[in-house]
C-alpha cells in the first residue's frame, strides 16, 4: 500500500494545488473526503449516457438507469455484508438514515417510561433525533459515559442498558475522540435486554472493514461523502424483519403498491422507504466509491491510516503544549485526532495552519454535549484518509510548531 | 506564504487586547444585558451595559470564551463605546459591520471606532468575520433590548 501511495494521490486532482502559496495538505476528512476521478467520472458518464428516471419507464434509458441504480445498491450491500440488497435503503446521508429510524421504528415502539440509551460522544445527528423522540414520548434518554482515557465505558453501558431499554444508538467510530467502539459487544448487550441497536457508521465505514451481520446491528447508517462518494447520498441498513414491520418514512411516488381514493398499500422493500425520485446519480457515484475502496481493500485503508497514527500520535502526545483527546495509545486511536494547543484558541490554530496550507477543522464538531462533558468549548481536529502520507503528518507538526512560535513569542513584533 | 500573512490579522494591538482584555468582568448593576453564541464554533459572549439617565454608556463589561479575534474585538468594542450615548454606539456598530464586509465609510466614522478599526484586516479571512462581529452584534442587540432565543445564531 505504501508503495503505491503516490499513484493513489494521482487519482485525487484536488490534492494537487497550492493553498495560500503552500502545497495543500487536506486533513479535514472526518468532515468530508475528497473524490477520486473514478467517482466524478461515473457521475459525468451517468448523466451523459444513461440518465433517466428509475423503475417507471419502459424505454431503454430508463432500463439502464434502473440497472445502474440497483447495481449500486448491490455494491453497497456487499461492501457492508448485508444479507440482501433489499435491506439497503438509499438516503440523503447518515442524518437522514438516523432520522428515518427514529421517526418510524422509534415512533412505533417507544412509549412513556421506556429508555433510549446513547453515548456522550454522539454526533448531534445521532443525538437530537433520540432526544426529541424521548421528549415527545415521555421516554428517558440515558448517556453512556467515558473511561479516563476517552473510551466508551463498557461497565457504564452494562449499567445503563436495562430491561426498560428499547433502543440503543451508538457511533461505531467517534468523530472527536478517535475511538472505534465495540459495537458487536453493545449489540449483544442490547439484545440481551430485548432492545434493538442502531449503529452510526459515518466515521467507520469509510475507514474500516464493516460487516453488519457480524456486528449483529439492527440498523446501521452512513454517508457517501465521507467515503469519497457524492454529497446528498448515503445508505441505511436495516434487518428485513424490522423494516417490514415499520411504517413508511415519507409518502409519494415510487413507495406505493396501490393507491385507492381513501387508502394505499406500500411497495416492497426497499422501495417502501424511497419516496419520490431518488438521488440516482448520487447512488451511482456511491457505487463507484465502493468499487474504488474495494479495489484497494478496506483492510489496507485501515492499515495505512493506522501507520500514520502510530507515527503522529506519540509526537503530539509528547508535546507538553498540546492536549490530545481520546486514547493516547495509537493502537486504540483512529485517524481522527482532536487536540488543543495551550493558550491558543482552536480557531486561531486553524487559521494559522491554513496559512501553511494545512486544512483542519476547529469547533465543537457537532458534539456539544461531549465538549461540555470534557469541559471544553472547542478543539482543533486533524483527520486522515488513505491519500494522506507521513509527510502530511510532518507538515502538520511543522505548521503547529510555527503556530506556537507565532502566538507565544509574538512573531508580529518582527513586523 | 507561511505565517507572514497572519501578521495582518494578528497585529500587535489585537494580540494585546486578546492577552489583556479591557472591561472583561461582569457589572454589579446593568440596564441592558445579552448572551450571544456563535453556534458554528461555540464562542459565547455575555455583555452587560449600564446606561445612565441620558442613555449614555456609563459602564460596560463582558465575559465568555472565544478566539483571539472575538476576545480582542470585544475588548476593543467596549473601549470604543465607553462613555458614548446609545445612538452613537449603535452607529458605531453599523460602521463596524459595514467595514468588515468591505463597505466604504468616511474616515471620521472609522476613527470613531478607535483600535477596533484595525480589524478591517479580517476581510481577507472570510471565515473569521463572524468572530470579529460577535461583540458588536451583542452591543447592538443589547442596546435595542432584544432578547435572543437560547440557541441564537450570531
Amino acid at each position: 500500500m505504501a508503495a503505491n501511495i503516490l499513484d493513489i494521490r494521482k487519482n485525487f486532482p484536488v490534492l494537487n494545488q497550492q493553498v495560500n502559496d503552500e502545497q495543500l495538505v487536506y486533513l479535514d476528512n472526518a468532515a468530508t473526503a475528497q473524490r477520486p476521478t473514478a467517482v466524478t467520472d461515473s457521475l459525468v458518464h451517468f448523466y451523459q449516457t444513461d440518465n433517466a428516471n428509475v423503475h417507471r419507464g419502459v424505454h431503454t434509458l430508463a432500463e439502464r438507469a434502473t440497472e445502474d441504480y440497483e447495481n449500486a445498491r448491490v455494491k453497497v450491500q456487499h461492501f457492508i455484508n448485508a444479507a440482501e440488497s433489499a435491506e439497503v435503503i438509499f438516503t440523503k446521508g447518515t442524518t437522514d438514515g438516523l432520522n428515518l429510524v427514529a421517526s418510524t421504528y422509534g415512533e412505533q415502539v417507544i412509549q412513556a417510561g421506556d429508555e433510549i440509551v446513547i453515548s456522550i460522544m454522539e454526533h448531534h445527528s445521532n443525538l437530537i433525533p433520540w432526544q426529541q423522540l424521548a421528549i415527545k414520548k415521555h421516554a428517558t434518554l440515558k448517556y453512556i459515559g467515558l473511561t479516563a482515557d476517552g473510551e466508551l465505558d463498557m461497565a457504564d453501558a452494562a449499567d445503563k442498558i436495562t430491561d426498560k431499554t428499547k433502543i440503543v444508538a451508538i457511533a461505531h467510530a467517534s468523530n472527536v475522540l478517535g475511538t472505534l467502539n465495540p459495537l458487536a459487544d453493545l449489540a449483544k448487550l442490547a439484545h440481551q435486554h430485548g432492545a434493538i441497536i442502531v449503529g452510526d457508521g459515518a466515521q467507520a465505514v469509510p475507514h474500516h472493514p464493516v460487516d453488519v451481520q457480524a456486528l449483529d446491528v439492527d440498523f446501521y447508517a452512513f454517508s457517501g461523502h465521507k467515503m469519497m462518494g457524492p454529497t446528498g447520498i448515503g445508505a441505511l441498513y436495516g434487518k428485513r424483519a424490522l423494516l417490514e414491520q415499520m411504517p413508511p418514512y415519507q409518502f409519494g411516488g415510487e413507495m406505493i403498491d396501490f393507491v385507492h381514493q381513501q387508502d394505499s398499500t406500500w411497495a416492497q422493500l426497499p422501495y417502501k422507504f424511497e419516496a419520490g425520485t431518488q438521488n440516482i446519480a448520487g447512488a451511482v457515484g456511491l457505487g463507484s466509491a465502493v468499487d474504488y475502496l474495494s479495489d484497494i481493500g478496506m483492510a489496507n485503508v485501515a492499515a495505512h491510516e493506522q501507520a500514520i497514527v502510530d507515527y503522529l500520535l506519540p509526537k503530539l502526545v509528547a508535546d507538553p503544549d498540546l492536549a490530545v483527546y481520546g486514547p493516547h495509545d495509537p493502537a486504540k486511536h483512529t485517524g481522527v485526532i482532536a487536540f488543543n494547543v495551550k493558550g491558543i484558541h482552536p480557531h486561531d490554530i486553524a487559521t494559522a495552519l491554513d496559512m501553511e496550507g494545512v486544512a483542519v477543522r476547529a469547533g465543537h464538531h457537532c458534539a456539544q454535549p461531549l465538549m461540555t462533558y470534557l469541559g471544553l468549548v472547542a478543539t482543533a481536529r486533524a483527520s486522515f484518509y488513505l491519500y494522506n502520507t507521513k509527510q502530511d503528518a510532518d507538515r502538520l507538526l511543522v505548521a503547529l510548531a510555527e503556530t506556537k512560535e507565532f502566538f507565544n513569542h509574538g512573531a508580529v513584533k518582527a513586523e | 506564504m507561511g505565517l507572514s500573512k497572519l501578521n495582518s490579522l494578528y497585529r500587535e494591538v489585537i494580540l494585546d487586547h486578546a492577552d489583556h482584555p479591557r472591561h472583561k468582568h461582569d457589572l454589579a448593576t446593568s440596564t441592558n444585558t445579552i448572551t450571544l453564541k456563535n453556534p458554528t464554533c461555540g464562542d459565547v459572549i455575555n455583555l452587560s451595559i449600564q446606561l445612565d439617565d441620558q442613555e449614555k454608556i456609563q459602564d460596560i463589561g463582558f465575559s465568555g470564551d472565544g478566539c483571539t479575534i472575538s476576545q480582542s474585538s470585544a475588548s476593543m468594542m467596549t473601549d470604543a463605546v465607553m462613555g458614548k450615548d446609545k445612538e452613537t454606539a449603535l452607529r458605531m456598530a453599523k460602521t463596524f459591520s459595514d467595514m468588515v464586509m468591505g463597505t466604504k465609510h468616511p474616515q471620521a466614522d472609522l476613527d470613531e471606532l478607535g483600535d477596533a478599526a484595525i480589524l478591517s484586516s479580517i476581510m481577507s479571512f472570510p471565515a473569521r468575520i463572524k468572530c470579529a462581529t460577535l461583540a458588536w452584534w451583542a452591543l447592538q442587540r443589547a442596546l435595542l433590548e432584544e432578547t435572543p432565543t437560547d440557541e441564537e445564531e450570531a
